[in-house]
């Protein structure tokens, strides 16, 4: 990709733990745009590229080259400005096509939501299964008073592509700011999501849904940063992995010394559906002050099988039986998801690769 | 007309004897109580009988109509006409009862054409809210609210022969009123066998039971007319060990 040498995390770094870094070849891929389609933005969108507004020091080399990839190519950020007392009910859709192999994309999507708006976005990354190329997408939102965001990222990729996103958001006074991710696709596909919560009163949900299967993996970090008194958070990822697939879940709950008031949880569910399958689940808390509630729970097991002869007991068949614990585990996800045209699509989706008899094996 | 048979069954759990040679004919329209003390092998009599898992069998059989149960996995059990109503019935969070049962349905090759008026009227039938379609199996109910999703099921599948295991634990006096009286009506109306396995007399006063074994140790010590579980109200398992 670029001529600056470019040195990349390793896997012994605790936030790339687990994670398929080493694999990467960036040498391997040329810097190119996606194809991105905008729908309903019109009035929204807003030309001058503000970039930075949640985002305020580069996570890592990823957001890093975004950064850097978005300074020259303004072309490649999505910034939307939600005015301020305005409320958008139908969700703004921003789809990104991955076109071809090879490619190595820096997207950006801002959304800078005005005193007392709402509004819901979706981001689609999409991709055939025979792309082999790099997606690195930052979000960024910025949450002012009394706002009500709701973002969410569906990852449609290809077996051969792989993502490396890092989401954003900052919340001000009493604002909610909302993270869906739901992942079924892509080769190794991960997200660092960050919700901070810097003035009183600010809310934040991070929801995840992911689903491996073959031989991808699903690596998620997530980060709740209480930095004001009387904030709240509340995160749920639930995964499924199959075949030899594997996901990671690594998140932390930080309530700094003046977050008193603050309550913050944590719950992440993995179902590992076959031997070879593999998940791996580490909550963490960071907590500053005493006035808090918090509480932090993960799982990580085979269906239940108490839950499976209850099912068989009535006269359902086994392979039905699993696909009702599935659906229904997941269903506690996509029934907060926000209302928007692609949810059964989304549970047909679900459930299509839960019924393949044989998911391809990526070629990468 | 159907029959159960459960011939000299003998069944370990973790390598504990539990059955010691269990012998119960149920026939359609029967209603046979099996009741004992804590430990008596109560509730492993319905799991093994039902195929759970965790469950050992040594020696007998049982059989449905000659066909035996046991060389068959627990959905086909259910689909060749038993039912067991479960004692604790496990939450299996996001599942509706109307998924379950369209599928229990199909796997028999039933209609569903029908069921969402069905459901509807056994639940009415039950004193149960019909709103329950919509909510979790067995998630944040209460223990009657449980025992009646139970009975609903139960009423809907139309087994030949039902196992009730405890269905009296855990729930109120008008629950287990309307649950037991739904049973009684099933052995008439569809000519429902039931084995009806309890601790306490208070169930045989809705659900009139033809037969009463008493089950202590692992073994069927007495059999009798109902007029065993007055004998046994008043005098305790004592009596029978």
């Amino acid at each position: 990709m670029s001529t600056t040498p470019v040195s990349l995390p390793s896997a012994e770094e605790e936030i790339w733990r687990y994670s398929r870094i080493a694999e990467l070849d960036l040498g391997a891929y040329s810097t190119g745009s996606l194809r991105t389609e905008t729908i309903g933005a019109d009035a929204l969108r807003v030309t001058d590229a503000i970039t930075g507004i949640a985002l305020t020091t580069d996570v890592d080399v990823f957001a890093r080259l975004n950064s850097e990839h978005v300074a020259s190519h303004p072309q490649d950020v999505v910034c939307l400005h939600i005015p301020s007392g305005k409320v958008f009910e139908t969700p703004i859709e921003v789809v990104h096509t991955v076109h071809e192999s090879g490619l190595i994309a820096f997207p950006r999507l801002v959304i800078d939501a005005g005193q007392d708006s709402e509004a819901t976005v979706i981001e689609r990354f999409i991709s055939a299964d025979g792309i082999t190329s790099v997606v690195c997408p930052v979000l960024e939102v910025r949450a002012a008073q009394s706002a009500r965001i709701t973002y969410v990222a569906i990852n449609q990729l290809g077996l051969n592509t792989w993502k490396i996103a890092h989401q954003q958001s900052v919340g001000y006074r009493d604002s909610n700011t909302r993270l869906f991710t739901v992942a079924l696709g892509g080769d190794y596909a991960r997200v660092r999501t960050e919700a901070r919560l810097v003035e009183q009163g600010a809310s934040t949900q991070q929801v995840a849904l992911y689903f491996a299967g073959g031989s991808q993996m699903h690596d998620f970090r997530t980060l709740q940063v209480h930095a004001a008194p009387k904030t709240s958070s509340d995160l749920l990822f639930k995964g499924a992995v199959r075949d030899v697939a594997r996901s990671v879940y690594t998140g932390l709950i930080h309530i700094k010394e003046n977050a008193r008031g603050s309550q913050a949880y944590q719950t992440n569910r993995n179902l590992t559906l076959s031997e070879g399958a593999w998940a791996e689940s580490v909550p963490n808390l960071e907590i500053e002050t005493n006035d808090v509630k918090c509480s932090h729970a993960s799982t990580v097991g085979p269906i239940d099988e108490d839950q499976r002869f209850y099912l068989e007991s009535r006269g359902v068949p086994p392979s039905v039986a699993e696909r009702l614990v599935v659906m229904g585990f997941f269903n506690e996800v996509i029934d907060r998801l926000p209302s928007f045209t692609g949810v059964d699509a989304l549970r047909a989706e679900v459930a299509r690769k839960l019924l393949a008899e044989h998911i391809e094996i990526g070629h990468s | 007309m159907s029959t159960l048979e459960i011939k000299n069954l003998r069944a370990i759990v973790g390598g504990k004897e539990i059955l010691n040679g269990v012998n119960i004919t149920v026939n359609s329209g029967e209603v046979h109580a099996v009741m004992g003390p804590n430990g008596a092998g109560k509730s492993t009599l319905a799991a093994v009988i039902m195929g759970k898992s965790g469950y050992e069998v040594t020696e007998g059989t049982v059989t449905l109509d000659g066909v035996d149960m046991l060389a068959l996995p627990t959905w086909e059990r259910a689909v060749a006409g038993l039912h067991l109503v479960m004692q604790y019935p496990t939450e299996v969070p996001g599942v509706h009862v109307d998924e379950v049962l369209a599928e229990a349905l199909s796997a028999r090759g039933r209609s569903t054409k029908d069921l969402t008026a069905r459901i509807a009227t056994e639940a009415q039938r039950i004193g149960f809210d019909t709103g329950i379609v919509s909510r979790a199996l067995n998630v944040d109910l209460s223990g009657g609210e449980k025992k009646r999703n139970e009975t609903l099921q139960l009423a809907v599948l139309e087994p030949r022969i039902a196992i009730l295991d405890e269905l009296d634990s855990g729930l109120d006096i008008d629950a287990l009123r309307a649950c037991a009286m739904r049973v009684e009506a099933a052995t008439t109306e569809q000519n429902l066998g039931v084995l009806v396995i309890t601790h306490y007399v208070r169930l045989l006063e809705e659900l009139k039971a033809d037969k009463v074994h008493i089950l202590v140790n692992g073994r069927i010590v007495t059999t009798g007319g109902p007029e065993l579980a007055d004998t046994l109200e008043r005098d305790g398992y004592a009596a029978f060990a």
